[in-house]
């Protein structure tokens, strides 16, 4: 229990919150797309090619912030064409998120090995510095926890108010939601479903884009490859889990960050758990939470299904 | 129907045939990608050692999942290629099932003991050398703690870990040794994201060096340990260079010569059963180049130095792992 307590920091909240920002931008993303209809599998790859875009872009334009708007254009070109594939051409979403996902693994481990050569694949590019709050960073505890972060971290943490207006506050939001549970009465009073799920997966897609340029420009500060490990599919289950609610999504990446941090914690002091048991902890509690939270929650009706008139 | 059958009899004769007269070596490089700084990259470079010196030219392909192992195994003997060289453990059973199979092509597995006529295994004292890598640790580090990151959590990479504890315990007794494994599937040498996070994790309950054996996964730590002004330690291939004046030195396993040695030797020269590469055999060792050399001063190499010539000579035994699955020290 001492060693517990330990680690329950300043330092571990700060681990918390960077763990959880780039789960926070793909699950946004997933939020959004999923409400509109469109199932997103392919969050992963849509990160990977951002990770590997936002380094491209820092490295040629020597600016880590145009590095990680060029991150959040690809990731949404790349959604384009998920869009394309399962609104335009209506074809199954899971299939077309899959491959995605397969692509662009091969389609960034072939561009880095192109544009950087063989043996400088990881190239360090410029890159994002943590930013301290001028007063709050100052304020003991409170201050190197939730202060002295990356400036994409209080960004990230700033969309989810903007999304929840977004989506429960605005004309947006009604059409959003519309096309995601009844289409066909959307598209009777005047909506064009199809037109809403295309503007919401390509967001979804700068969404993922900009969670992997996170962690390539502000994590690692360069790319490799096949680096996302599975914290799109992380995001995934973020989205079922925060019920398609920014706020609800923001604190299942939160749980997810801080279950990670806990485990790297727990695992170096030992506390006399195997670390075995450490390293399934984020993905128990992801089950238990769905296990408990399954029941409840309520996918969007027409979620999967393609529009016809 | 039969000329169907024909055909594939045709196809598998021409496969023979060019199996024969083609011999030339492969090698299938691990997960974790080519140019992963570390172990695979070591294995690259001897190849391209033996293309400069011969003119030869190799098969080589890639793994990109788990489930590739063996069709990539069976691929390259029916290619024709010979010897072929396997990295890494996690091939030592797809090469018990394959290796019967092909009788007259040569296998070198790295890493990991494969009994069988026509199998090689090349096994290194990782102990030993970590333990030395250890001892320098303890020797710079100001604060007392060191960290270790591991990648995947296998009896190899605690081999690792329990040579690194015994050395840093013997220069300072009293030193805490954190230790994180990255996870325990082969995702784990990936994920330098991870390796970054667990490293700042380390930071934070007081590390001030930080020896990474992680494959891919330790390019973060190296990372984060120079961002944070802290010293690393770097594994496999010579990693110095990567962070001049933060990298303390790199353990050194010459996997770039189990590649070398096994294509110059070639089918002639093959010699199955198991080569041990020890620190006497200059399989294992600590690397001091131009961007280490003022991080390292007299009085630390004098004393790796010597316990490295007791090591060869037999009068200090570093406790190994895998001999009995567990560490004395921790």
């Amino acid at each position: 229990m001492e060693a517990l307590l330990s680690i329950l920091n300043a330092e571990f909240l700060a681990a918390s919150i960077r763990l959880a920002t780039p789960l926070l931008f793909a699950t946004l993303g997933g939020i959004l797309c999923e409400r509109s209809g469109v199932i997103n599998i392919g969050l992963e790859g849509m990160m990977l090619v951002g990770a590997l875009m936002g380094v491209f872009g820092s490295w040629y334009l020597n600016s880590p912030t145009l590095g990680f708007l060029v991150g959040v254009l690809s990731g949404a070109l790349v959604a384009l064409l998920h869009g394309f594939v399962c609104i335009s051409l209506r074809s199954n979403q899971i299939v077309s998120g899959v491959a995605i996902n397969l692509i662009a693994i091969g389609l960034t481990s072939f561009l880095i090995r192109i544009v950087f050569g063989l043996a400088d694949q990881q190239r360090i590019v410029p890159h994002f510095n943590s930013y301290p709050f001028p007063v709050l960073g100052q304020i003991p505890f409170i201050g190197p926890a939730f202060f002295n972060q990356l400036t994409l971290v209080y960004i990230a943490f700033l969309m989810v108010p903007v999304s929840w207006f977004i989506l429960f506050k605005s004309r947006w939001g009604l059409a959003i939601t519309a096309a995601g549970e009844h289409p066909k009465s959307a598209a009777s009073v005047g909506i064009d479903p199809q037109f809403v799920r295309h503007v919401c997966v390509v967001l979804s897609g700068a969404f993922a884009g900009a969670g992997g340029a996170f962690l390539s420009l502000g994590q690692l500060h360069f790319f490799q490859d096949e680096m996302v490990a599975g914290r799109g599919f992380i995001a995934l289950a973020a989205v079922i889990f925060g019920r398609w609610n920014p706020v609800g999504g923001m604190i299942a990446c939160l749980i997810f960050g801080a279950a990670d941090a806990l485990q790297f914690r727990g695992q170096a002091v030992g506390m006399g758990i195997p670390h075995q048991f450490m390293l399934m902890l984020p993905y128990a509690l992801t089950l238990a939470i769905l296990i408990i939270a399954g029941g409840k929650s309520k996918a969007p009706a027409a979620i999967g299904i393609p529009f016809r008139r | 129907m039969t000329l169907r059958n024909k055909l594939t009899g045709a196809a598998a004769a021409l496969a023979i045939s060019s199996a024969a007269a083609l011999a030339e070596p492969g090698l299938i490089i691990d997960l974790g990608g080519k140019f992963d700084k570390s172990f695979n990259e070591a294995a690259y470079n001897g190849a391209q050692r033996w293309v400069a010196e011969t003119g030869g030219t190799y098969i080589e392909t890639e793994l990109q999942s788990e489930a590739q192992r063996e069709q990539n195994m069976r691929k390259m003997a029916e290619r024709g290629a010979n010897p072929i060289v396997v990295l890494g453990f996690a091939n030592a059973s797809t090469l018990e099932k394959v290796a019967p199979d092909y009788p007259d092509t040569r296998f070198t597995i790295v890493d990991m003991v494969v009994d069988a006529p026509n199998v090689r295994s090349i096994v290194y004292a990782e102990h030993e050398g970590s333990y030395l890598v250890g001892m320098l640790a303890a020797m710079a580090s100001k604060t007392g703690t060191v960290g270790f990151v591991g990648g995947m959590d296998i009896p190899l990479i605690r081999k690792f870990a329990c040579g690194y504890v015994q050395g840093v315990k013997a220069v300072n007794p009293d030193a805490t040794v954190i230790q994180n494994m990255t996870g325990t599937t082969p995702a784990a040498w990936n994920d330098p994201v991870k390796g970054g996070e667990l490293t700042r994790t380390q930071i934070s309950q007081g590390a001030d060096v930080v020896y990474a054996a992680a494959g891919g996964t330790g390019v973060g730590v190296l990372q984060a340990a120079a961002d944070a002004g802290i010293l690393s330690v770097g594994v496999d291939s010579n990693q110095n260079y990567m962070h001049p004046g933060s990298v303390l030195t790199s353990m050194i396993k010459r996997v770039d010569n189990a590649t070398y040695e096994t294509f110059i030797n070639g089918v002639e020269g093959f010699q199955p059963g198991i080569s041990l590469m020890n620190l006497a055999a200059e399989g294992v060792g600590y690397a001091i180049d131009e961007h280490n050399q003022s991080l390292i001063d007299q009085e630390m190499m004098a004393a790796v130095d010597s316990a490295k010539a007791m090591i060869i000579s037999g009068e200090l035994a570093v406790h190994d792992y895998m001999s009995s699955d567990s560490c004395p020290v921790s």
